[in-house]
């Protein structure tokens, strides 16, 4: 039999799912056990005056109750922004922001007791949009950021763009709106914490990111990080929504070490909407020069993002918003400008996709504005725009292999765009858009030499192969590749593979299943470490053979001379001449990404090993009437570099299409306000299931995927990501095929039937044929990074980045100059 | 997760054995059927029975029949799937199957009961929330507080009537049947309902709704469509429900109502007077659509915005009424309705 590598098959988790027999967090029930719940605040804003939980402590059946007080170490999940506490301390920031715990013998007797705690607060003003919180400074809703309430805003500058744009034969200038959303993962938040025997602490919890909950656990709760054992449980979902460590898992924590009792919390549908750390909602202004034949001499963009009220990975997203423009198409010249606000909602974050989707969506929507005003085809005019391969991007993003040109070719065939661009019949329309996405960022968040992904074999004389890695299996097939990397070069089936992951304890650090990153970097640390035991097995075999060492073949569980099938043996024996010979077997693997090109600040944002690309076509059907608009077919191409399993890459490019579409068309996050002058709420419209609308599985179109394998040489047998790429170019897309179908521009996300009929409503009444922003807030912009582009000369750093006057100043020598992509490619 | 507060149960064998346990107390009781609104709405603190009276136990009440003169009898406790199952219906009496079929989803159906769906307590994105979202906005009027919040000078509350077979009852000028210890009447679905999303129904807390009863439906021609966001779930944010007997091509009668544009489902006499004496010409469906639109009252405290769905009881008139004069309506109804039935 072939290998495992590029064969469609059924993942190693997949038995224990459809069985039922997978355990999540939720399903952990320990003698013991006691439950948790959070008082949260009732209030967007206010200062907490006094808190008395003697009430809830006198409950019958309560053990506990926790305030603020015994949680005075913040924590966060990036280094700049610790501003998080597992129960808030003098203030709440948002509706939901937790003020006390109360554990209790049972999951009920701990809700009534939470709600004889009282609390008294006093109101402050609230923040409910963007504008607001830039034009009032006062109050703080956080006592650092950059200025007032803005948490950070950056500037930086690639070429001179101004002059780009001025002299090109066309400028257009456009603003749109992407409306925030959530992840709703099926699986609610739940944690179970426990003090085990020889008293340490162990924590399950629903985690993308144990590696991250491991350091926030040490760092709040004070203790040595070795006596703290983190169990990433199979998470039931997570699209970054259980990316950063949150609240209760540190109060769980810290209850189960004070009580000696195993302390468990599962999360409300509800709560889980507080918890967030969803889609940014993001207003964006694109200003781009384009040539007559659809060349882009210059983009200009300007992002405010809606943080809500804490930091979580918000820094990162603002640079997120601008970073990954160039790497689809050739901009000579680029300008990005991004700001984050405070705002008293629960707190954005990582969504599929982080930070890009909304920029990808202006840009996509503005490239179709600009061939449908140079009279070319857009698909086309993307084509030859098409940035190159192995090149450097004005903003020194590193680009290698780049199947997005096969993409938009697979599309544009397979959906007969030709026939039906511009060609359909009023109503019906095709919409084209392209994305490109990180496989896994090039820097880690907590700054260090050390590698992102470890991976542990052990081997021993039953046959047996463990392979120990700390990623996390949410759902998206981690442990089938794992198993799949390793059984490729150790001749196996995965089934001959037992996985270990996710286990602070157990196994070597993952930083984490987000970023797309594991795959890449998990694959290729699970291929050096699974090499390194085949080489000790190749000489035992050797030896005992007498053959070569060079000319043995792993497959098919037999360890066999190339020349010959005589000379062979089992995988069990190879194993077994090895641990005679060599002692106990186990090998490691690690992987760490090259170093970026990019050295200014912020450049750390955008650089990874490989890029993945996709593009999209949607056709829609709009009712004029209504302006319901029907989405019937999907086809998507995706440049995987190589699919190590057909079936898993395909279940994400689904995944990708479906979560794209509820964004494209209903998903919102939206507050709700009430008159002023009788209330100061500020509440999720509906943190429900019900009534945020997403799609089910019978609301879905149907989806023709193509696959683009051209091996990329950074890849783990040359796969790039799948998991956040293919959701980025639906929303454009749809928006493109709105117009396509009825002629009128919905330039904000969702596009929903009263949008489009809005629209309509105003091109019929001889107004612009749109429904829109008509203008972008002014920002107080810093200063501009300004840095050459490589093919000026530039070397990766800012002219005026105050570090390298200092350094230039210390060295007394001008840093030199020159691209560093030779120095890395060492 | 939110968890059920502690009641008492009882599980009467009999509607009489069920009247009398409600005849003790009735306003510390609730009557559980298959407890797709009770339930849901009891973890969320809106709902604080003491004693939950639960029907599952009590055949008479799930038994469909004919009744005199070419009438049907549907027993309150029929599941809204045994309704969707029912070939005759299905042929016979459109616009209920067309709204049984559309109440939520298969497994919710298979629990939910036809009495159950026409005493759906109203609905309101300010009410739908938990006790502790609630409490954020400072309660409202519906419960726990004073402010109607959907339109704080309004003296009422303004939840909406949610139900999708209450309306196309309505049309087909159904009567319930309602017992109580002290005796049983029988009550036009018309008025059954106040427009009030506090007391919208005229059912006293004693009586137990029963049965439901269809006029003879020979020769009339029933059609529902409904507006929300998913085909595949949803409460309505509109609806038309149209009953209407044809003679030769033209409306001897007509009954046209509406759903979830106000408290309790609305009949627009206007719109049925119109089209009587009337062929169903694109002019007499515009002009009934028109004065139907001219009732509704939408509030934003539902899904979508309230001035698009005004406007889209134009639409699902108008598409209601084309369905029974025998137009192709596949295509609109996965457009405005997003499900082919």
């Amino acid at each position: 039999m072939a290998g495992v590598i590029g064969r469609p098959r059924r993942r190693v988790d997949g038995r224990a799912k459809v069985t039922g027999q997978t355990k999540f967090a939720d399903d952990i029930a320990l003698p013991r056990m006691v439950y948790c719940r959070l008082l949260r605040s009732p209030h967007p804003h206010a200062r907490i005056v006094r808190i008395d939980t003697s009430k809830a402590d006198a409950f019958p059946g309560v053990l506990l109750t926790l305030t603020g007080s015994t949680f005075p170490i913040p924590y966060g999940v990036l280094p700049v922004s610790h501003d998080e506490h597992a129960l808030c301390q003098d203030k709440v920031r948002h509706v939901g922001d937790p003020v006390a715990a109360v554990i209790a013998r049972t999951e009920s007797i701990a809700d009534q007791a939470a709600k004889l705690i009282e609390v008294e607060y006093e109101l402050l003003r609230t923040f409910g949009t963007p504008e607001e919180s830039l034009l009032n400074p006062e109050p703080r809703i956080h006592e650092y950021g950059d200025d007032g309430n803005i948490h950070k805003a950056v500037a930086m500058q690639f070429g001179d763009v101004d002059a780009a744009i001025a002299k090109a034969d066309h400028i257009f200038e456009d603003t749109f709106f992407f409306e925030g959303s959530t992840h709703l993962p099926l699986e609610q938040h739940a944690t179970v914490a426990l003090k085990d025997p020889d008293g340490k602490l162990v924590v399950y919890s629903s985690t993308q990111t144990p590696h991250y909950l491991h350091r926030a656990l040490a760092k709040t709760l004070a203790m040595t990080a070795a006596h703290i054992r983190v169990i990433a449980t199979p998470n039931g979902g997570g699209f970054g929504g259980k990316s950063d460590p949150f609240n209760h898992e540190i109060v769980v924590a810290k209850a189960a070490m004070m009580l000696d009792r195993p302390v468990k919390i599962t999360l409300s549908r509800e709560e889980v909407f507080y918890c967030h750390r969803g889609r940014h909602p993001v207003q964006m202004k694109f200003r781009a020069g384009v040539t007559k034949d659809g060349k882009i001499t210059g983009l200009d963009l300007e992002t405010l993002l809606d943080g809500g009220a804490y930091g979580s990975y918000g820094v990162a997203s603002t640079f997120y918003t601008g970073a990954l423009q160039t790497v689809t198409y050739e901009i000579p010249t680029y300008r990005f400008r991004g700001c984050r606000v405070f705002t008293n909602k629960p707190a954005c974050g990582p969504k599929r996709g982080h930070g890009t989707p909304q920029a990808r969506f202006g840009q996509e929507v503005q490239l179709d504005k600009i061939a449908e005003t140079l009279k070319l085809d857009p698909a086309e005019m993307r084509l030859n725009i098409v940035a190159p391969p192995n090149s450097l991007t004005a903003n020194f993003m590193k680009i290698g292999t780049i199947g997005l040109a096969e993409c938009i070719r697979k599309v544009v065939a397979r959906s007969d765009w030709k026939n039906k661009f511009r060609k359909l019949p009023y109503g019906r329309g095709v919409g084209i858009a392209c994305s490109s996405y990180l496989s896994g960022a090039g820097l880690p968040i907590n700054w260090n030499d050390l590698p992102h992904s470890g991976v542990q074999l052990k081997l021993d004389r039953s046959g047996g192969v463990t392979a120990f890695c700390g990623a996390t299996e949410i759902g998206q097939g981690s442990d089938d590749v794992l198993a799949a990397c390793v059984a490729e070069i150790l001749g196996l089936e995965t089934f001959d593979i037992r996985v270990v992951t996710g286990d602070t304890d157990l196994t070597p650090v993952d930083l984490g299943s987000y970023s797309s990153r594991v795959t890449l970097m998990m694959g290729n640390a699970a291929i050096q470490a699974a090499e390194r035991a085949r080489d000790l097995l190749a000489e035992a075999v050797a030896e005992k053979l007498s053959v070569p060492k060079e000319q043995l073949v792993f497959a098919d569980g037999r360890v066999s001379h190339a020349e010959g099938a005589e000379k062979s043996c089992s995988f069990q024996e190879a194993v077994v001449f090895a641990e005679a010979k060599f002692g106990t077997i186990g090998t490691t693997g690690s992987y760490t990404p090259p170093k970026p090109p990019a050295r200014y600040k912020g450049g750390g944002v955008g650089p990874t090993p490989t890029y993945s690309y996709s593009a999209a076509i949607v056709e829609v059907e709009v009712d004029p009437e209504t302006g319901w608009l029907t989405v019937p077919n999907v086809w998507i191409g995706h440049d995987i570099g190589r699919a190590l399993n057909p079936t898993l890459v395909r279940g994400q490019v689904e995944g990708g299409v479906y979560m794209g579409l509820g964004e494209a068309l209903m998903e919102e996050s939206a507050f709700r306000r009430l008159p002023a002058k009788l209330s100061n709420a500020l509440v999720h419209k509906f943190p429900s299931i019900l009534e945020y609308k997403s799609l089910t599985s019978l609301d879905m179109p149907n989806i023709f995927t193509d696959l683009i394998e051209d091996p990329d040489p950074a890849g783990p047998f040359g796969a790039k990501e799948v998991g956040q790429g293919p959701l980025l170019p639906i929303m454009p897309a749809v928006a493109n095929a709105v117009y396509d179908a009825v002629g009128v521009r919905v330039d904000e996300i969702p596009v929903t039937p009263e949008k489009i009929l809005k629209a309509l409503t105003a091109k019929a009444a001889g107004k612009p044929a749109r429904y829109g922003p008509d203008s972008f807030p002014s920002i107080p912009w810093p200063e501009t990074l300004m840095v050459t582009p490589p093919w000026e000369g530039g070397d990766g750093r800012a002219a005026n980045d105050p570090k390298r006057k200092k350094r230039v100043a210390d060295a007394g020598t001008e840093v030199k100059a020159g691209i560093t992509i030779a120095r890395e490619a060492k | 997760m939110l968890r059920l507060p502690s009641f008492k149960y009882y599980a009467p064998a009999s509607v009489e054995e069920a009247v009398d346990i409600l005849g003790q107390s009735p306003e510390t009781m609730m009557i559980v059927a298959g407890g797709t609104d009770v339930l849901p709405n009891m973890k969320r603190g809106q709902w604080k029975p003491k004693t939950l009276v639960g029907l599952r136990g009590i055949r008479e009440l799930a038994v469909m029949m004919p009744g005199p003169g070419g009438s049907r009898i549907i027993g309150a406790g029929t599941t809204l799937s045994t309704l969707v199952g029912d070939e005759l219906l299905q042929k016979n009496v459109r616009g209920l199957w067309q709204a049984a079929a559309q109440v939520a989803t298969p497994h919710l159906r298979n629990m939910a009961t036809i009495g159950g769906n026409l005493c759906l307590d109203t609905r309101c994105t300010y009410y739908d929330q938990s006790e502790e979202w609630r409490k954020a906005i400072g309660y409202c009027m519906k419960k726990d507080g004073s402010t109607c919040w959907v339109a704080t000078s309004s003296k009422r509350c303004l939840a909406v009537s949610s139900t999708d077979t209450a309306p196309m009852l309505l049309a087909l000028g159904a009567k319930v049947t309602l017992v109580s210890a002290s005796g049983s009447r029988d009550v036009a679905v018309d008025d059954f309902y106040n427009n009030d999303g506090m007391s919208y129904l005229t059912k006293r807390a004693d009586e137990l709704l029963t049965s439901v009863s269809l006029p003879n439906l020979r020769g009339w021609t029933t059609s529902y469509w409904k507006l929300r966001r998913r085909g595949s779930f949803d409460f309505p944010v509109g609806a038309a429900a149209i009953a209407l007997k044809l003679d030769g091509g033209v409306v001897e009668h007509a009954r046209i109502a509406l759903g979830a544009v106000a408290s309790r489902p609305l009949l627009s006499e206007k719109a049925s007077a119109l089209l009587i004496g009337q062929k169903l010409t694109d002019e007499a469906i515009a002009a009934a659509a028109a004065a139907a639109y001219d009732i509704a009252k939408p509030m934003d405290n539902t899904d979508f915005e309230l001035v698009w769905r005004k406007k889209m009881v134009k639409s699902l008139v108008t598409s209601a009424l084309r369905e029974a004069r025998g137009d192709d309506m596949r295509a609109k109804r996965l457009s405005l309705a997003r499900q082919i039935l």
